[in-house]
């Protein structure tokens, strides 16, 4: 049931099957800019209740993010950071 | 442990911000719901499990049927050295500092981890004990308030005793006037009347001596000169008569 809520289109990306990935993913884009911050408010919700907002919350609550931020960032300067390649080939 | 921090200040996320906005609104924008809000669900104890701080269980469980316990971490040297190989990740000066960042923040966190964690719960505990405190007060004043209606009650039964006694005094009081006033009335009567009587044995009195001085004054009045030698010689001669007598009654 909970799925089902969540999920109009379809199954969880679990059960999907790789053939109907493109199709799945076509039925989840955004269509308005207002589904698009709908869909990133429900999914900081569900991150931020599953493991922040809890009694005894780990450091996995931040640290995740702080990665996350982490990796994000480093995908954004990459360019810039491909100069300091050691060599040029590879 | 580091979470639990920022629990503690969770009321300031959850008010700031769009995204922390509306994590407050939308329980309650959907008023189409039959749902309730209270009572307020209680949070869940732990939250999702991550192992090593940044990667989540659910991985472990993605891989663990096709490749067992050691698949994720095969995974992850894999990628790390195609990284690596590939100079996807490039080895500079920040590599540097991110490691030995890196080191002291894991040394910090194993260390005072704990310490920090116990720090928050005391904290939380502190606050729940104080809401608990509030709720039992409110509780037991309630209750109190309970009881002290039913005594209200039970005392408006004894209000017809009170009114009962309150019209026998009454009762008596009038009672108690009546009494006196008829006293009163009494004896005023009886002293005008000792008046009256007074006045008339007082008139019958002053005449009775008035007749009597009169009686004698005219008596004496009367009483010539004539007369008095004639009485006076009329009790000698008398005197002798009856010394004569008593001479002769002595003698024989």
């Amino acid at each position: 049931m909970e799925a089902r809520k969540h999920n109009p289109s379809g199954r969880s990306l679990g059960q999907v099957t790789l053939g109907d990935l493109p199709g799945w993913l076509a039925r989840r884009t955004p269509q308005r800019p207002r589904d698009a911050v709908n869909m990133v408010q429900k999914g900081w919700q569900w991150y931020f209740r599953k493991y922040i907002d809890v009694r005894k919350g780990g450091v996995g609550g931040v640290g995740m993010l702080l990665a996350g931020y982490c990796v994000l960032s480093y995908v954004w300067t990459y360019p810039h950071l491909k100069q300091d390649r050691w060599r040029k080939y590879h | 442990m580091l979470s639990r921090l920022v629990i503690v200040s969770a009321n300031a996320l959850k008010s700031s911000g769009p995204l922390g906005a509306g994590l407050v609104q939308a329980p309650r924008a959907l008023h189409t719901s039959s749902q309730s809000l209270a009572p307020v669900p209680t949070l869940p104890e732990k939250g999702g499990k991550v192992r090593h701080g940044i990667i989540p269980e659910e991985l472990f469980q993605l891989l663990y049927p096709k490749t067992g316990v050691t698949g994720p971490y095969m995974l992850g040297t894999g990628l790390l050295v195609y990284l690596l190989s590939k100079e996807v990740y490039v080895i500079n000066h920040e590599t540097i500092a991110a490691s030995t960042i890196g080191a002291i923040i894991i040394y910090g966190i194993k260390k005072f981890g704990p310490s920090v964690a116990a720090f928050a719960d005391k904290l939380n505990e502190d606050k729940v004990a104080k809401a608990q405190e509030v709720k039992d007060l409110a509780m037991s004043s309630l209750t109190q308030a309970v009881e002290d209606e039913k005594k209200e009650q039970w005392r408006v039964e004894g209000r017809s005793m009170l009114f009962d006694a309150k019209r026998n005094n009454v009762a008596m009081l009038l009672e108690t006037n009546y009494r006196e006033r008829l006293h009163m009335v009494t004896n005023e009567v009886k002293r005008r009347l000792d008046y009256q009587i007074g006045l008339q044995d007082l008139q019958r009195r002053m005449a009775q001596e008035h007749m009597v001085n009169w009686v004698e004054k005219s008596v004496v009045g009367s009483i010539t000169p004539q007369q008095e030698k004639e009485s006076i010689a009329k009790c000698i001669t008398d005197l002798k008569a009856l010394a004569q007598a008593t001479q002769t009654k002595a003698t024989a």
